[in-house]
């Protein structure tokens, strides 16, 4: 889950590292306060969880208070590719010598977590490490043994640094590396990490990204800085389908019939498992079929769920059939899953041979599943049938359904 | 042969009472020659049995019952208590640690790898279904119950390795279906960081004399498959390698997670298209389709044979 | 209403409170239940989630708990 820079630099803060001083507001009356508080020049920047802030106009100057609350009047009206501010971090304008960079994430071939540094700060560190690889230092250090600030040092000096700006950096990264393990970190950056006129160093923005995993253990941070459990903070917003479909999840704790997520096809689509879901949402689209949803059964959910999470599909706008496939399953029974959907179709006033496109789910109790399939004379293959073919079928059946005119005109 | 496990490994289960884990034991000790499970562990439990095997409170006293090291154990124990019940098996002497359970942090997980690789053991997972050697023995839920496993598994050259548990049965009796049996597979597991990736594997395959060639399943998100490609090109392997490649809808929805946790699309190179380019450089055959991994493998065991020969 | 299960219990077992009970307890989707009386109460809303585990026909005096599957001609589950 990714965090607003005014909660990123929070963390910078618990972390022990300093940063430059302002505050969050959701008003222009909050941020004129918070200007009068620093108490000189600000920066007033948009709270969203999207890139493209300053281009988008959502970072803007003040010499003054007013300015202050003039601009985040404005600002806190701009939606930023479709993101609506959380608020305004009104921020000190520091005077700025130097401008760097330190960041930790994981590297998943050698299973630690790395350090990077860079004496080029306030850009892409993936453009620095492109074109200039010789400013960027790299350090892994371990999970188990206790961090070591020579680490942090060889990190720092491999850019070349040295002189007091080394010694002032140390306990920074240091910090900075300790803090990424202690809070579930999946990335932390500071950038830039600002050297000031008088020497010292202050985080000026960060960009802090927290393990979804981790967070019930991380509950006393969350809680500190105010973020529900209802916020997922993905990439994009849940739509009220999604959130329907996270309902139909919790239930009860049998299985899982959920990960839904929202597409605009006329396809309803009622699949699983994991890498199953991959597969046939791809080969859905690989035969010209527009899926309505994406989603995933698995773990042996109970009836109640698949016809709960087949009722939502079939019940969204513009979703003419469904397909129902799943990779061959080992622990989710073939007849749950049918009697699940079949009773979804039938509750909704619906034939299930006829919304129901095609039913490929081999594996455990597939007899019995095709037993269930054949009395209410619904198209159903077993695995010799692949994941491709079928969903080919079902989009040839969706395709000549739409085809053709309504027979009751 | 095969690679991990053979009909002579003892394994333990820890979370052995869990409700999974009593299925799990039970396929387990159906399956081929039948599961040497020497043990189970749940704290507070030391005295039950789960379809015959002893359950114990620690590892320890399930290695002194035993009266020699045990060879594996599969981890089934929920997210908050995994990285403890791996630690333990780990100090304990198990060698080759199995964990099924999903939903762990990385930060747990890379711990448990640095302590294995400290003490010379290995993981498999987590978020994983096992090891399966058809018809000789499978560690984990991989392929379901014995029947059913009997059904997707049959014995032969092909080595399998994949992040889906599911696919890893799916590609499997895709491969059964065309008569080109399997000589390991490996569900290696979904989440961004696991014990034991592909390029690890790999070389275990590569000295086992019955595997001819390699099928992996693959998702967007990390680095693996390069690692993989790098590892392919460098060595000069022997094994002809088909790969296919699922959720290539992902690369227009970068920052969202599909499928498994160590899906999500974080940087250019963990794109699907990305990943195949880097996989078709190193020679690896990617496929289209579930349905053609057989014929990709029969042509490249038969050029990679030629090849040998001539 | 049930689409796919039913399930017929005899009289007799209905009617004893310790089978009741004792079905009660087997029931891994909670299909029966007991009544304040003691004697068993069938949740038709439970009656799809069936999974065929017969651990209720073993409870009960044999062929005195009949699970039906109405997708099937409505066979009767046979003993294991």
């Amino acid at each position: 889950m990714r965090f607003f820079e005014y909660e990123a630099k929070e963390i910078v803060r618990k972390g022990g590292i300093p940063t430059s001083k302002g505050g969050f507001a959701t008003t222009s009356e909050e941020a004129r306060a918070r200007a009068e508080e620093v108490a000189g020049a600000v920066v007033v920047k948009s709270q969203v969880l999207t890139g493209g802030r300053m281009k988008a106009g959502g970072v803007q100057f003040a010499d003054t208070p007013q300015a202050a609350a003039t601009h985040s009047e404005a600002i806190l009206a701009l939606a930023i590719n479709g993101h609506d501010p959380r608020g305004v971090l009104v921020d000190e304008r520091v005077a700025v010598k130097q401008e760097y960079y330190a960041g930790v994430v994981w590297d998943g071939i050698r299973k630690q977590p790395v350090m990077l540094f860079s004496d080029m700060g306030g850009i892409d560190i993936e453009e620095v490490a492109e074109k200039h690889p010789d400013h960027v230092g790299r350090g892994h250090f371990s999970t188990i043994h206790p961090f070591s600030e020579f680490q942090a040092k060889q990190v720092i000096a491999a850019v070349g640094l040295s002189g007091s700006e080394l010694n002032r950096l140390v306990p920074i990264v240091t910090r900075l590396a300790k803090l990424f393990l202690r809070f579930d970190m999946t990335l932390a950056e500071i950038n830039p990490l600002a050297q000031l006129e008088d020497g010292s160093f202050v985080a000026v923005d960060a960009h802090m990204e927290m393990e979804n995993e981790a967070r019930p253990r991380q509950q006393a941070l969350l809680s500190e800085l105010g973020v529900g459990d209802e916020e997922t903070r993905q990439a994009r917003e849940p739509t009220e389908f999604e959130l329907a479909g996270e309902a139909v999840d919790a239930q009860d704790h049998r299985g899982v019939a959920g990960n839904v997520t929202e597409f605009d096809g006329n396809l309803g689509l009622v699949i699983g498992a994991g890498g199953g879901s991959l597969t046939l949402f791809d080969a859905v689209r690989a035969h010209g079929g527009r899926p309505a949803n994406y989603c995933e059964i698995g773990g042996n959910p109970s009836v109640a769920k698949a016809c709960g999470l087949a009722k939502l599909v079939l019940s969204k706008p513009g979703v003419d059939k469904i397909a129902v496939m799943m990779s061959i399953v080992s622990n989710t029974r073939v007849d749950i899953v049918a009697r699940g959907v079949i009773k979804a179709c039938i509750e909704l006033g619906h034939d299930p041979a006829e919304k129901i496109a095609i039913f490929r789910i081999p594996g455990a109790w597939e007899e019995e599943g095709f037993k269930i399939l054949e009395r209410y004379g619904i198209e159903y293959a077993d695995r010799s049938v692949s994941l491709h073919e079928a969903a080919r079928r079902a989009v040839e059946k969706i395709q000549g359904a739409a085809a053709t005119p309504p027979a009751s005109a | 042969m095969s690679i991990l496990i053979d009909a002579d490994t003892t394994f333990l289960v820890q979370g052995i009472t869990g409700r999974e884990a009593v299925n799990l034991v039970r396929e387990c000790l159906d399956y081929g020659a039948g599961a040497k499970i020497v043990g189970g562990v749940t704290p507070g439990r030391k005295g039950r049995d789960i379809h015959g095997v002893p359950v114990f409170d620690t590892v320890a006293q399930a290695v002194e019952h035993h009266g020699a090291t045990i060879d594996g154990s599969v981890v089934t124990v929920p997210p908050a208590f995994t990285k403890d019940a791996v630690f333990e098996a780990i100090e304990n002497g198990v060698k080759l640690v199995v964990i099924v359970t999903e939903r762990i942090p990385r930060g747990d997980v890379a711990q448990m790898v640095e302590l294995a690789r400290e003490r010379g053991a290995r993981i498999i997972g987590p978020n994983c279904l096992g090891i399966i050697v058809p018809d000789v023995i499978k560690m984990g839920g991989i392929g379901g119950p014995a029947r059913d496993a009997a059904k997707s598994y049959t014995p032969g050259a092909v080595g399998v390795i994949s992040r889906s548990g599911g696919m890893t049965t799916e590609m499997s009796s895709t491969l059964t279906a065309a008569g080109l049996g399997q000589s390991t597979a490996v569900s290696i597991g979904g989440d961004a960081i696991i014990g034991s990736s592909y390029a690890e594997l790999m070389p275990l395959f590569e000295s086992d004399q019955q595997t001819e060639a390699i099928v992996i399943y693959t998702e967007p998100g990390g680095r693996m498959e390069a690692e993989l490609a790098r590892w392919v090109t460098e060595r000069n392997s022997r094994l002809p390698i088909v790969a296919f490649m699922a959720g290539r809808f992902m690369d227009e929805m970068p920052g969202m997670s599909f499928g498994h946790a160590g899906t999500i699309v974080e940087g250019k190179e963990d794109t699907a298209s990305e990943k195949i380019a880097r996989l078709a450089e190193a020679g690896i055959v990617v496929a289209e389709e579930i349905s053609t991994i057989p014929e990709l493998v029969r042509e490249r065991i038969a050029v990679s044979s030629g090849s040998t020969a001539g | 209403m049930a689409l796919f299960i039913d399930v017929e219990v005899d009289q007799a077992v209905a009617s004893d409170a310790s089978l009741a009970a004792k079905l009660a307890e087997v029931c891994p989707v909670d299909i029966f239940a007991q009544k304040a009386d003691g004697t068993l109460q069938i949740n038709d809303d439970r009656l799809d989630e069936c999974v065929l585990c017969q651990l209720c026909m073993n409870a009960a005096p044999q062929g005195s708990v009949r699970v039906i599957k109405l997708y099937d001609g409505n066979a009767v589950l046979g003993p294991v």
